[in-house]
């Protein structure tokens, strides 16, 4: 068989070739990636993120993100993905699950510390959990009880003690160690 | 496999179960177990197919020395994705690291248009898993380190029963070694043994009984673990519903004008299930779907449907009613609709009674508020159908797809991932129904997605119950007499179960304290309810112990006693009785949980603290649990200091495992205790979020469970997934107790200590 040739293609500034306009949209970043989405800009981040980009890490918890499974992180901070209209997000950082690990596939030391702690029940809720715990560290470094209580995840399976001592791990700069 | 029919290329392990060797393409040993009739012929080859899936098998071992294990039941945050496949590994001598694990997914193939399950029992949550594992898995395991064994041998010309294994390698007396990678592809030629290959003597046991992390963990962390929610088919379309209030309710007007001028809404269609239809043998609402291309669009749609909805005859029924009822008929001298147990003569025994105590208590309805909802993705081909479904029951999963589309029964694919939590919800496939129907509609595949209002509104509940005890002791405090009514809508009425049974989801007929008093009664009383209602984890311990156990608390404080010692006279010496539903109650066992859990607990401390203490015990299915409970009332705040929880549960396949689903379960009852109720007015249920049924947060709950786990390897694994529910609630009530004085014999606890203090 006869290699393939490669055609070469003239670049002339033929005024017959009208190169398409850039679609107007919204810019967003989302675990460093950048995207443009043109369509609904109500359509909340939650769907974005699981329909049309399928990061399906971040899960439906419920109406109003009542459970916390939809926890993201927005310019560092934990919030609802079903209650972010796309709109309101143009040019801000997203941080979804996918994105805590490392490019070369380390984990975050939250994450290390779940495993490390086994603080998985069906792990459904799972990433809410640690969207939540992470942006906790961000605001106290070394978090009490009373703070860990407020975290607003809910989970019927019970990881909330194993959770706990995976924070508390991870505070204590124990995360991946025995 | 060996070609040559003369082989044997598998072993009978019981009258229906066979051992096979099922392939070596590529150079892999696989070994599956399998149903089978008696007379049935060798697996076809032409089923081997090309992918561990296709082959109804359980461990492969390919050439590079990796081993691939499947995960027979559904994991819905039980472990037994991670203790199963362990099972396996340790009677194979495997690598753990060197082992990946897939869900099995439903294994069927047809036999005379009949469904034969290739993997036998497959069925998650249900506390059956490992039990039934220990039985045949451990073989599996056995069977493919023969094989390979017997490869070695061959190859060294040294007596297999001269080699050892080790963590993937056969070792030779003159330290030689082979990996299993390197042996696998002649130890799939060797025809098996005419009888089963010798299990592991438990003193060489690497895996059961070490602690091991959930297999699932790095994904799960990472997000990339796939639910069934997760999955996609291409051209699949979203469907949203909107259920009717009433489960016997009709459609009365639908306006679709706005819902369909929604960009991205593709259809709207009517389901109309009619009772009797085939959906199996549970309760559907008729509904009404949206199909749209994404989720957003569907749900928009959803918004914009104007609908109006016409009670059935469900619509006058209030749960505040139906406890009138139960109260009034358990006041009544109504016979009971099952008599459950009666040893002695109660009302005998009442006569020669020193002392008699009285008490009722109320539990609620509830529901099962899983983390992931009910969704299911189906796509329909002419002659196939495939499913992504998150169910704990792939085989009534099937049943029910089987009914809908008249397929064949190994037209039927149905892929179970990762389960977004069971706890009874998922053994029934009313979603499933519901996207089959659909897709046959819109003729595309479809993913099916309930809003969390839907499954709060629309789930088989746990019926609400009433629970009257009478007690009666002699002289010297010994319990003469029990006498236990009770009165609930059963969870198997409309269920094919004949009447005379329906009680047994109700009360168990060995409960405690059955078999320990001479003169014991037990009567059930069925409530009649259009509030569709199932199976609920811990069903119907939860609800019992709670009962029992206060009571028997109450009992210990009318008469000034410690209720520790009131309960060890009730077990009295350490022994074994036998119980109706077969197996014993080991009444030293059952004691020793209580002592543990007593004695970490410093309970001797009890009458002096200023916190409240609490205990309960229970024995479910051959396993036994105890909880102690320390409780401070802080003003009007209810805070728990510590909760301790032992159990007995035989031998521990994982004990990490073991911990979180003790710790776990009894997170899940103390939040189901303090918080949580259905209630439903004119037939409409009236919690449909978090909000109204909150789950505790991190807050309300303690900060550590401590477990106790006996050490019991000389019993047979008992499962272990809801053992700690029913004993942390009543536990938790006499603690409250001790330390605010105030009796709750109603839940939610919460609600009640309010109202009382």
């Amino acid at each position: 068989m006869a290699p393939v040739q490669a055609q070469a293609v003239p670049v002339t500034s033929d005024s017959s070739i009208v190169p398409e306009k850039a679609r107007d949209g919204i810019d967003l970043e989302i675990n460093g990636e950048h995207y443009r989405h043109t369509g609904d800009p109500q359509m909340p981040l939650l769907w974005y993120l699981r329909d049309v980009l399928r990061l399906t890490g971040t899960k439906y918890g419920g109406e109003r993100g009542e459970n916390g499974a939809d926890l993201v992180l927005l310019d560092g901070k934990a919030v609802s993905a079903i209650i972010q209209p796309l709109a309101k997000l143009a040019d801000r950082q997203i941080v979804t699950v996918e994105g805590l690990a490392g490019n070369d596939g380390s984990l975050h030391p939250m994450q290390q510390a779940f495993v490390d702690e086994d603080a998985i029940g069906c792990g459904y809720c799972t990433p809410g959990w640690l969207i939540a715990a992470i942006d906790l560290l961000r605001r106290k470094p070394h978090p009490g009880d009373d703070d860990i209580d407020q975290l607003p995840n809910l989970c019927r399976c019970g990881c909330q003690t194993r959770v706990r001592r995976a924070i508390k791990r991870v505070a204590a700069g124990k995360a991946g160690q025995p | 496999m060996s070609n040559d029919p003369t082989t044997p290329n598998q072993i009978r392990l019981s009258r229906r179960r066979f051992l096979q060797v099922l392939a070596g393409t590529a150079g892999a040993l696989v070994v599956g177990i399998r149903m089978a009739d008696a007379a049935d012929a060798p697996l076809p080859l032409a089923l081997l197919g090309d992918t561990f899936h296709d082959l109804g098998a359980y461990v492969r071992i390919d050439a590079d020395g990796s081993v691939l294990i499947g995960a027979r039941d559904p994991d819905t945050g039980t472990g037994v994705a991670t203790s199963l496949p362990r099972i396996i590994a340790d009677e194979l001598d495997a690598d753990w690291n060197r082992v990946s694990v897939v869900p099995l997914g439903l294994g069927v193939t047809e036999n005379n248009g009949q469904p034969r399950w290739t993997y036998g029992r497959q069925i998650g949550g249900s506390g059956g898993s490992i039990p039934a594992a220990w039985n045949d898995l451990r073989q599996i395991g056995a069977t493919a380190r023969w094989l390979l064994l017997q490869a070695a041998a061959r190859r060294l010309g040294v007596p297999a029963n001269k080699l050892r294994c080790e963590a993937g390698t056969v070792i030779a007396p003159d330290g030689r070694r082979f990996t299993y990678g390197s042996l696998a592809a002649d130890a799939g030629k060797i025809a098996l043994p005419v009888s089963a290959p010798p299990l592991k003597d438990a003193a060489n046991y690497q895996l059961i009984g070490k602690p091991a992390g959930d297999v699932d963990a790095r994904e799960i962390v990472t997000g990339l673990t796939r639910y069934a929610i997760d999955e996609h088919y291409g051209d699949a379309v979203v469907a949203v519903l909107v259920h009717c209030p009433w489960p016997d309710g009709t459609l009365a007007h639908i306006d679709t004008t706005d819902t369909l001028a929604v960009k991205g809404v593709l259809k709207v269609v009517r389901l109309r299930p009619e009772s009797g239809q085939p959906l199996g043998s549970t309760v559907i609402a008729p509904a009404v779907a949206v199909l749209a291309e994404d989720t957003w669009s569907a749900l928009q749609g959803r918004e914009k449907l104007k609908l109006e909805w016409k009670p059935g005859a469900s619509g006058s029924e209030s749960s505040y009613a139906l406890e009138q009822q139960a109260s009034a008929l358990l006041a009544g001298k109504t016979d009971p609709t099952a008599r459950v147990r009666n040893d002695g003569n109660v009302d005998a025994a009442s006569r020669k009674a020193a002392r008699r105590l009285d008490a009722t208590y109320y539990q609620p309805w509830l529901a099962h508020a899983t983390a992931e909802p009910m969704n299911c993705l189906v796509k329909l081909d002419k002659d196939r159908a495939s499913l992504v479904v998150p169910t704990q029951a792939p085989q009534r999963a099937w049943a029910v797809v089987q009914r809908l589309t008249g397929l064949s029964p190994a037209q039927i694919d149905i892929r179970v991932p990762r389960v977004g939590g069971g706890y009874g919800r998922r053994l029934d496939h009313d979603y499933v129904a519901e996207a089959v129907m659909l897709a046959r509609a819109i003729d595309k595949p479809v993913r099916l997605l309930w809003t969390r209002g839907q499954d709060f509104g629309h789930d088989y509940y746990r019926s609400g119950s009433v629970h009257q005890l009478s007690a009666t002791l002699d002289r010297k405090r010994q319990l003469l007499g029990w006498n236990q009514r009770m009165a609930s809508a059963s969870a198997l009425t409309q269920r094919n179960m004949p009447d005379n049974r329906l009680w047994t989801s109700e009360l168990h007929v060995d409960q405690l304290p059955a078999a320990l008093v001479p003169n014991y009664r037990s009567d059930w009383y069925a409530l009649d309810s259009a509030i569709p209602r199932g199976p609920m984890r811990g069903m119907p311990h939860l609800s019992n112990a709670f009962a029992v156990e206060s009571f028997i608390d109450e009992i210990a404080h009318s008469m000034k006693e410690d209720p520790l010692v009131t309960h060890l006279r009730m077990l009295g010496a350490p022994r074994e009785l036998p119980l109706s539903a077969g197996g014993t109650l080991d009444t030293g066992r059952l004691a020793n949980v209580l002592k543990l859990v007593t004695d970490r607990i410093e309970w001797k401390n009890w009458l002096h603290s200023v916190n409240g203490l609490g205990i309960a015990c229970w024995h479910v299915d051959g396993a036994y649990v105890a909880h102690a409970i320390e409780v401070a009332m802080q003003e009007q705040k209810l805070v728990i200091q510590r909760v301790v929880c032992a159990a007995d549960v035989g031998r521990v396949i994982n004990p990490l495992g073991l911990e979180g689903q003790l710790a776990g379960a009894t997170l899940d009852a103390l939040s189901t205790a303090l918080n949580l109720a259905i209630t439903f007015k004119d037939g409409q249920i009236q919690q449909h979020n978090y909000k109204d049924y909150p789950l505790a947060s991190m807050a309300q709950l303690p900060n550590a469970i401590e477990v106790i786990v006996v050490p019991a390897d000389d019993r047979p694994p008992a499962g272990a997934s809801f053992l700690a529910m029913p004993t942390a609630a009543p536990a938790l009530a006499n603690a409250v107790f001790r330390a605010s004085a105030v009796r709750v014999r109603r839940l939610p606890l919460m609600r009640e200590l309010l109202r009382m203090l």
